[in-house]
């Protein structure tokens, strides 16, 4: 987006964060899809299903409100068939593949509990239909954490098997949370218009939710301050993205004009 | 609490441990979770009904497992889940003392009785 050295507008900015938060959640959504049929239980299996549609369901509304910012009558599948791996803006978190049931877990878990508290201040931001979108899907993302928080204390606190491997699971994402908390200018433009949540305002509850989390399910909390990835904003993205779009994207670039009808 | 929480029911549930653990073998050759009925409230005001059932390791998961099986569908306001074998079932065997002596007995109905003119009326 930002190639040129033109000044960043409000317009410009709303719809590069509507993106990246749309990102985020179709991507998302989509590792979570894999899930069907696949789950452990029946049960969950339809859990995990529903929990994919919901962020599915985010991220239309959110592309949708996107192009209608934008205002050049694109429509917002153009927006997720047709973009290629370096367009997309989703954290890299988001697109790892989705590993064992304990890493799916993690994942879940970490990204829910962002989303809550970025969700409660995006709630109240100075524009009717985005905070209207927000308070609508807060309600199913505090599902999700429940779902998933409840999860994290069964694993953890169950049997050696499933305490390792949700272990190993954070272990193996930790890398990957630093960047939930990453901003630019594109956020700095909109809080101060009061359009975009400031993350820097809900960090330290976000580390007592999982610290908290982690304790009473019998985990180790990784170190906070070790490496973190970062340039997924800018279109720096892992190999497996490119493959996840290649499956999402390949019936609608083979077939554009074809219809539901 | 600033994060959605709940009164926690049974957390580190023993049951889970149990299920999840391959020591269980020796007792049941059935490695599925605990069987939970589900009863479901369509409407404040209305009686709870049977939805089905569900396997669960504990009670908050049963719940869960219940809204995401049962009331995904705008079916319920609320949602009851009970452990299957706490709910106590007349036999078959029971059904001749237990129902047959009603057949013979339609005056347990209100219907059985008319009702005279001047009261209708009233009502």
């Amino acid at each position: 987006m930002s190639t040129e050295t033109t000044t960043l507008t409000k317009q410009d900015a709303l719809f590069e964060y509507l993106v990246r938060l749309a990102d985020d959640r179709l991507i998302l959504g989509h590792r979570l899809s894999e899930w069907c049929g696949h789950g452990p239980i029946l049960e969950e299996d339809i859990a995990l299903a529903n929990i994919s549609l919901d962020y599915i369901g985010h991220a239309a509304s959110l592309y949708e409100y996107a192009v209608e910012v934008e205002d050049k009558g694109r429509h917002r599948d153009n927006l997720v068939y047709f973009r290629n791996d370096v367009e997309y803006k989703n954290l890299k978190i988001t697109e790892l593949p989705k590993g064992d049931f304990g890493f799916t877990i993690a994942r879940q878990f970490l990204f829910a509990g962002f989303s809550y508290f970025l969700y409660k201040q995006l709630s109240d931001v100075e524009d009717e239909q985005f905070a209207g979108m927000a308070q609508k899907h807060l309600k199913e993302v505090k599902y999700h954490l429940r779902h998933s928080r409840e999860w994290v204390l069964r694993l953890g606190d169950g049997t050696d098997e499933s305490h390792e491997r949700i272990q190993n699971s954070f272990n193996d994402i930790w890398t990957y949370v630093g960047e939930l908390f990453h901003q630019d200018e594109i956020e700095e433009l909109l809080q101060g218009e009061k359009l975009a949540a400031d993350s820097e305002n809900f960090k330290s509850d976000w580390k007592e939710l999982v610290v908290d989390t982690l304790e009473e399910a019998t985990l180790e909390v990784p170190d906070f301050d070790q490496f973190m990835v970062e340039g997924s904003r800018d279109g720096l993205h892992t190999e497996h993205l490119g493959h996840l779009l290649a499956e999402m994207q390949h019936l609608r670039r083979s077939y554009p004009d074809a219809d539901w009808e | 609490m600033r994060y959605p929480s709940r009164s926690r029911l049974s957390t580190h549930d023993p049951n889970l441990k149990e299920n999840m653990s391959e020591k269980n073998d020796t007792e049941s050759k059935d490695t599925q979770w605990p069987l939970w009925e589900v009863f479901t409230q369509p409407r404040d005001g209305k009686p709870h009904e049977h939805a089905g059932s569900l396997h669960a390791p504990d009670a908050e998961m049963a719940l869960e497992n219940a809204r995401d099986v049962y009331a995904r569908r705008k079916e319920a306001v609320n949602i009851w889940v009970v452990p299957s074998d706490q709910i106590v079932a007349s036999k078959g065997e029971d059904a001749g003392p237990f129902f047959d002596p009603a057949d013979d007995k339609p005056y347990r109905h209100p219907q059985f009785y008319s009702v005279p003119r001047a009261s209708k009326r009233r009502s």
